[in-house]
């Protein structure tokens, strides 16, 4: 686990090799995290992969979250691992949404937040991009088959963004029937 | 034949005592007189009444069709795991003839949906039910499969009817075993063709109300109250400027 001052250096190094990919750091609860410029990311997690002082050779897990409120918006999550020095580091793509400027929802034909894939880095992204693709409606440019994984293929919208109606259906009981009208016995 | 004939008549002479009209020795003499066409008067009438059920061909299909179900094996979620129980000999419903599970639907009788449908799950569960054969039933076991239980969220089908026919819902999360084997002696008696009504039949509820009537029509001053502990609880939850 890279500490405090020694993910700066690494936000230093990044920086020098290939400027303006790292916009911030921070180090909470023993935990690195770069925040990257979305579209240089392929960038970022190639040279923690080879450059030889960081190694950085395994990609634990892809996931996407939705800040709603907060902008930007979305954030996509490489988990490293260094497995010789069990060190982990979190790099973590800041990404806008699209759709935020014209008003749109949750579905329909909304631009879709983008980013590049990075499956021919590390192959272990592929289902885990599917993934982030599925639930939150980020579109990985380049992956070889980026379709739903879980849900089924004809599903509409994307599940875990937080505008996404819970669904559900109210339930009759004696205080609540009359909120359902046309309900008969 | 006609040899035993004679024995069995020598066990039990005409003369002497009058033999107890249930002995099994005269039952089968009277039998063999029957199907010799000698059995004449009162005493065949009193046979054909000792030995012979009238009923008709639906009724006896349907007993035997409700007293030997064979269940599909398909669990879907944590319900399974009390579904598999009912067959042990601590429930042991082999006493109501449904411990045999099937392997294929096409064997099947009846289909428990035991846990959660989920929406890419729903038309595999369909489709096992339009594979089973006539007559086939469901029973919908807990709250998941009855009405999406806890599940109140985008994966998960709220309730098994919105895509096949059920008819026994069995409430719980999950079900006793012996709520499950109750559950299956009321889709007996349905399969019978005596079902039991259901609970607003029997106690005749008013709306959705959740407590139990004498039976009867209830009373003026009953439907009243009822009326007015409603509009006591519309008045409450109305906005305090309305």
């Amino acid at each position: 686990m890279p500490d405090a001052p020694g993910l700066e250096l690494i936000a230093g190094e990044l920086n020098e090799a290939h400027p303006e990919t790292v916009l911030g750091t921070y180090h909470e609860h023993g935990q690195a995290c770069l925040i990257i410029a979305p579209e240089r990311n392929r960038d970022v997690l190639r040279w923690l992969r080879d450059e030889p002082a960081q190694e950085y050779s395994f990609l634990a897990s892809v996931h996407g979250v939705d800040y709603l409120p907060a902008e930007p918006r979305f954030g996509v999550v490489y988990e490293l691992l260094n497995m010789p020095r069990v060190e982990r580091l979190r790099v973590r793509a800041a990404l806008a949404d699209p759709a935020a400027s014209n008003g749109a929802g949750a579905n329909g034909d909304q631009p879709l937040p983008q980013l590049p894939s990075v499956v021919d880095l590390f192959p272990t992204a592929e289902f885990q991009e599917r993934e982030v693709y599925d639930f939150f409606g980020i579109v990985f440019e380049g992956h070889p088959d980026l379709r739903r994984i879980l849900m089924p293929e004809d599903y509409v919208g994307w599940p875990q963004r937080r505008d996404f109606p819970v669904g559900g259906e109210a339930v009759i009981f004696t205080n609540t029937e009359r909120e359902v009208p046309g309900w008969t016995r | 034949m006609e040899v035993k004939r004679e024995k069995l008549r020598a066990l039990s002479p005409v003369e002497g005592p009058e033999p107890a009209p249930d002995d099994l020795r005269v039952r089968q003499m009277r039998a063999r007189d029957l199907l010799r066409d000698d059995l004449e008067g009162p005493a065949l009438d009193e046979h054909v009444e000792q030995s012979v059920l009238t009923t008709n061909l639906e009724k006896l299909l349907n007993w035997g069709r409700a007293n030997a179900m064979f269940p599909a094996t398909f669990g879907l979620a944590c319900c399974a795991i009390e579904m598999m129980s009912i067959v042990s000999p601590r429930y042991d419903i082999a006493r109501f003839g449904a411990e045999a599970m099937r392997a294929s639907p096409r064997q099947a009788d009846f289909i428990i949906l035991s846990g959660r449908v989920s929406i890419k799950m729903a038309p595999v569960v369909r489709r096992i039910y339009d594979q089973m054969l006539e007559p086939k039933w469901a029973i919908a076991m807990g709250a998941c499969s009855s009405s999406g239980g806890m599940f109140a969220n985008y994966a998960v089908v709220q309730g098994a009817d919105k895509f096949m026919p059920v008819d026994i819902h069995v409430p719980g999360c999950p079900p006793r075993p012996e709520a499950l084997i109750y559950g299956f002696n009321k889709l007996q008696r349905q399969i019978l063709g005596n079902p039991d009504p259901g609970w607003r039949a029997r106690y005749n509820a008013e709306g959705t109300e959740e407590w139990a009537r004498f039976a009867g029509e209830p009373t003026s001053e009953q439907r009243d109250a009822y009326i007015q502990a409603r509009e006591q609880v519309v008045r409450a939850e109305e906005p305090a400027d309305a």
